[in-house]
């Protein structure tokens, strides 16, 4: 059995797990709100966050996890897991949506790496408003950068692996 | 039959969604109690009797597993049924949530059909 502090292959680009990443989200915004994501085609589907959810993991695998999209989209989203009309959904709700899908993704993503469900910890999830920042890591690392349509608005998944 | 439940998770949004899943598996609620961390549902209970508990794991202040070794301190929570709701789905935390007295464990993202699944025969009483 692989120690649970023993870090995944580092010199590997894990570039295979972003067939997993992609699933794991699009089962979350199947199961939880009940949207189907679709890939993004065009260039102009990568329109500039403004709201984003990040979630760390730590352990065998450690990184970032992060989802950006428009406040638009994330307000959808809570009124989609509320159960309510989009008039209905508060700043802090779509915030706290916006890391409950986040963390749920990081979650079911490392559920699906073999080894990892039990050697990589999630910290609680974040939520940046607010779209004008610049994330800097320490050291060169590779970025795993999915592209998604979440009712036709832009939605871009990021897993930033550190180590 | 007419339930008290008590959700715990820290995720507002989380405890709504885990409210309405158990209505929609069937299961009629009375009252629903709800608590951010374990420490809040500890409070909740000190007061208030309730039929089930769904716990989510990681949360701060005091997480799920801590709260269900705390609930044996808790008079009014004896022999009450905790099923666990989390994004930790691995076969250890599944394991150690069992051990520590969880009846049933159920992993984000779910369906209201993998909640009445898990629900139901813990209510009906079976093991």
């Amino acid at each position: 059995m692989t120690p649970v502090n023993q870090p995944l292959t580092a010199s590997h680009d894990h570039h295979d797990w972003i067939p997993m990443l992609e699933l794991a989200t699009q089962e979350v915004f199947e199961l939880m709100l009940g949207s189907q994501l679709v890939k993004a085609i065009t260039p102009t589907d990568r329109a500039p966050a403004n709201i984003t959810g990040m979630v760390g993991l730590a352990g065998q695998l450690c990184g970032v996890l992060s989802i950006g999209c428009d406040e638009k989209a994330a307000a959808l989203m809570a009124s989609k897991m509320l159960g309510v009309e989009l008039n209905k959904v508060g700043q802090s709700e779509i915030a706290d949506a916006l890391g409950e899908v986040c963390n749920m993704a990081a979650g079911n993503f490392k559920n699906k790496i073999s080894g990892l469900g039990d050697g990589c910890m999630l910290s609680p999830p974040s939520v940046i408003q607010g779209g004008d920042y610049n994330i800097h890591s320490m050291t060169e690392t590779p970025s795993l950068e999915i592209s998604l349509l979440f009712e036709n608005m832009p939605l871009h998944v990021c897993l930033q692996i550190h180590s | 039959m007419s339930i008290k439940a008590l959700i715990v998770d820290d995720s507002s949004v989380m405890r709504k969604i885990v409210d309405r899943s158990l209505r929609q598996a069937g299961i009629e609620m009375s009252q629903v109690f709800e608590a951010g961390n374990g420490a809040e549902a500890l409070g909740v209970l000190q007061e208030n009797r309730v039929d089930l508990i769904l716990c989510d794991i990681n949360m701060p202040v005091m997480d799920g597993l801590e709260f269900i070794k705390q609930l044996a301190t808790v008079e009014n929570a004896t022999g009450t049924p905790v099923v666990m709701i989390t994004t930790e789905g691995s076969e250890a935390h599944v394991v150690q949530a069992l051990a520590c007295g969880a009846r049933g464990y159920i992993r984000k993202p779910f369906t209201a059909d993998q909640v009445k699944e898990h629900v139901v025969p813990i209510l009906a009483g079976k093991p």
